[in-house]
């Protein structure tokens, strides 16, 4: 008898809700290049990528935002079904790019896009998926890392839940020796933003635009401080502030930017 | 057999989420609908109040398949509203990042989602086990496709150094010798590609309809040009709601678009009935060892004709560095706005087809846009083949006629997460 009939494989599944699917795309793309871990999980539901599907499964990656009252149903099934649900990418994080209209009239949003047929789709206000069940676990990013897809695979099967680093990214960036994006005159929100990603945005010559969510207790002051020194004002940073994180910060965002 | 209902939940393999309904009641089809239940994104409205320099990284997220493709036509639209004019060194740039993104698209479809069809598999998983040695081939091309987007713009899935008016990142020489090295080296996978698919037996099915896609010679058109169908005529890319014209049909609720016929097709086989003449001569040879020739009318064949745009791309790639190696990579500052208010049509040929983005801006804040994508308007000429196949195999069994379909809708290479906005859910 070998090993893999003594201890059960555990069983992972994928599950999509809004989304790009950018992340899944991730995951087919790592497992490709990590085929060792097919060989000790069994992936019991990948729609974008197999047939096969069961309801049956241990640990559940969820991919994309919960963005209508009829997702939540799905979503607690998941959760009752799996031990370990884990947060796959900025959409099911953070809510993501799918938020950005949340600061818009929700009516106003469908009928621009749907004229008289906007009470055809069912749609609110989209929200990460740890605003509608618990989550165990992240793997942050838009998409996300596949490097730290496989890490935090590798941490369950030794039963740890790894958590994304706590630090700002601006650490890792002048790791890398990047020019900062300050320096170009462009916003970054480098100081406040989760490392993780190795800078990839200052090191292609875009400011980052904070995919990984904000650290714990940023210094936003110092934050504004940086702005103001490269003669910006904070209020240019409020659209940035708003493409991943429009859940993560206050509604009332231009204000409190206006004040400081 | 006389009744027939089929109710596939969740289409697998294929991008975002689609039912297919099939009744046949006393050997008549009564209804044969594929329902998208994708829940809408809304992205044109988000783009509203946004500046001008965020648009292709929020629509790039409309696709993670099609990540630049979206970005592209963003940037087009946007330039073509500002008054940008990219220079000579952009435009070869990100002709090259389009090869990256069409290889990787067709790499995954024909090998990941379309391969397991005709090898009796249920995902391209196990293949890893029983065809280690194809399996492992898709993986080096879609690396090569991966790196090819990474070294232009950091990464294939949501692009960074792309901007309007050009890059914020250059590769160097180096980059462009190891590439080049790579794709030629590429050689050997495209050719047994073109073997593999020459053995794989296409479901014979046939079904004339209109072809649309973009021509722009002496390029095998991908970005820009005229777009262009094999019923005749040609518009300019700011005419294009007078192609997509959406229209309401009776058996649904979902708005479908149709130009000289009652639908048309866009995608792989679309550009290669309308293009065939501008393909690289080792795409032609490939095109006549795969048995395909213009106008090839089997929508099944869409995968063989992806499998001859693999053949095209790599020669391309080589031609794109050729060039841009020639020319000396330069530092280019992107070129400035020369105005701030305005209204710009951009389109592509993303890999499942045309694709179109318009938007008005004023003051360097975008106020209105309109996306169409191709999915959606390759809906209609979908249902189309599924009414005209459904009567032709009726008589299989159930499963079989199922599998059938969705291996029809699957050729199709639906990119449904993208589509939602021309489609609805057809109530049953
Ligand atoms: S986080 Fe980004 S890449 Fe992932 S699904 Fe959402 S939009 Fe796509
Ligand atoms: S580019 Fe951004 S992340 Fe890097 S150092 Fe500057 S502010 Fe920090
Ligand atoms: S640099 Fe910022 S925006 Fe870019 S991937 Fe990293 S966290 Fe996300």
């Amino acid at each position: 008898m070998n090993a893999d009939q003594t201890k059960p494989k555990p069983r992972v599944a994928f599950f999509d809700f809004t989304s790009c699917e950018g992340c899944q795309l991730t995951v087919v793309d790592s497992l490709q290049y990590h085929p060792e871990l097919l060989d000790v999980i069994d992936i019991v539901e990948f729609r974008e990528a197999s047939s096969d599907r069961s309801d049956d499964y241990q640990i559940a990656f969820i991919e994309g935002s919960c963005s209508r009252a009829s997702d939540e149903p799905r979503l607690r099934k998941i959760r009752e079904t799996a031990d370990i649900v884990v947060a796959l990418g900025a959409c099911a994080h953070l809510g993501g790019i799918n938020a950005i209209r949340n600061r818009q009239n929700l009516q106003d949003v469908r009928e621009y896009v749907y004229d008289g047929r906007a009470h055809w789709y069912e749609t609110y206000e989209p929200r990460a998926i740890s605003e509608v069940i618990s989550v165990d676990a992240v793997v942050p990013g838009c998409p996300i890392s596949g490097a730290e897809f496989v890490r935090v695979v590798k941490g369950l099967l030794l039963g740890r839940l790894l958590e994304p680093p706590d630090y700002p990214l601006c650490i890792e960036c002048k790791l890398k020796e990047n020019i900062c994006v300050f320096d170009r005159g462009e916003i970054c929100l480098g100081p406040i933003t989760r490392a993780g990603c190795d800078a990839i945005c200052p090191a292609y010559g875009a400011g980052c635009e904070g995919c990984r969510g904000i650290i714990p207790n940023p210094s936003m002051d110092a934050f504004y401080t940086v702005l103001r020194e490269h003669g910006l004002s904070p209020a240019n940073v409020e659209t940035r502030l708003t493409l991943f994180l429009t859940n993560q910060v206050p509604a009332n965002l231009a204000e409190e930017v206006a004040h400081v | 057999m006389s009744n027939l209902r089929i109710d596939i939940h969740h289409i697998t393999r294929v991008e975002g989420h689609g039912n297919v309904v099939v009744d046949v009641q006393n050997g008549e089809l009564q209804q044969c609908d594929l329902q998208i239940i994708e829940t809408p994104r809304f992205f044109e409205a988000m783009l509203r109040g946004r500046p001008y320099q965020e648009a292709s990284h929020i629509t790039s997220r409309i696709c993670g398949i099609c990540a630049v493709g979206h970005a592209t036509a963003s940037l087009r639209a946007t330039e073509k509203a500002l008054g940008i004019e990219p220079t000579a060194q952009t435009k070869l740039l990100r002709r090259l990042n389009f090869i990256g993104e069409m290889l990787d698209s067709h790499v995954l479809h024909a090998y990941m989602l379309i391969a397991p069809d005709f090898l009796n598999v249920g995902s391209v998983i196990p293949l890893a086990k029983t065809a280690p040695d194809v399996v492992l081939r898709a993986l080096r091309l879609k690396k090569l496709a991966g790196d090819t987007c990474k070294i232009i713009c950091g990464r294939h899935t949501h692009p960074i150094a792309m901007t309007v008016g050009g890059f914020s990142h250059y590769p160097t020489a180096a980059d462009l010798y190891a590439l080049r090295d790579r794709y030629v080296a590429a050689g050997a996978d495209v050719a047994a590609t073109v073997e593999l698919f020459q053995t794989l037996p296409m479901p014979q099915f046939s079904r004339d309809t209109e072809y649309i896609a973009l021509y722009n010679p002496p390029h095998y058109g991908f970005i820009d040009g005229e777009i262009a169908s094999t019923d005749g005529g040609a518009w300019l890319v700011e005419q294009y709601r007078d192609v997509t014209n959406e229209i309401m049909v009776p058996h649904s609720t979902a708005k479908h678009t149709a130009h000289q016929r009652e639908s048309y097709m866009v995608g792989a086989l679309a550009r290669f009935n309308v293009n065939y003449n501008l393909l690289h001569p080792l795409a032609l040879q490939a095109a006549n060892a795969l048995g395909i020739q213009p106008i090839c009318t089997n929508p099944f064949m869409n995968t063989v004709a992806q499998v001859v745009e693999i053949v095209h791309c790599v020669e391309e790639g080589i031609l794109l560095i050729d060039e841009l190696l020639r020319r000396e990579i330069a530092w280019e500052e992107p070129v400035e706005p020369t105005r701030l208010s305005g209204e710009g049509v951009g389109s592509c040929e993303v890999p499942r087809g045309i694709l179109f983005h318009n938007y008005v801006i004023e003051n360097g804040v975008i106020v209105g846009a309109n996306c169409i994508i191709p999915t959606g308007q390759n809906l209609a000429n979908i249902e189309a083949d599924m009414r005209a196949l459904v009567p032709t195999i009726m008589h299989k069994p159930q499963a079989e006629v199922a599998h059938a379909l969705e291996m029809l809708v699957r050729a199709y290479d639906p990119c449904i997460s993208c589509s939602t906005h021309l489609l609805n859910v057809a109530f049953v």
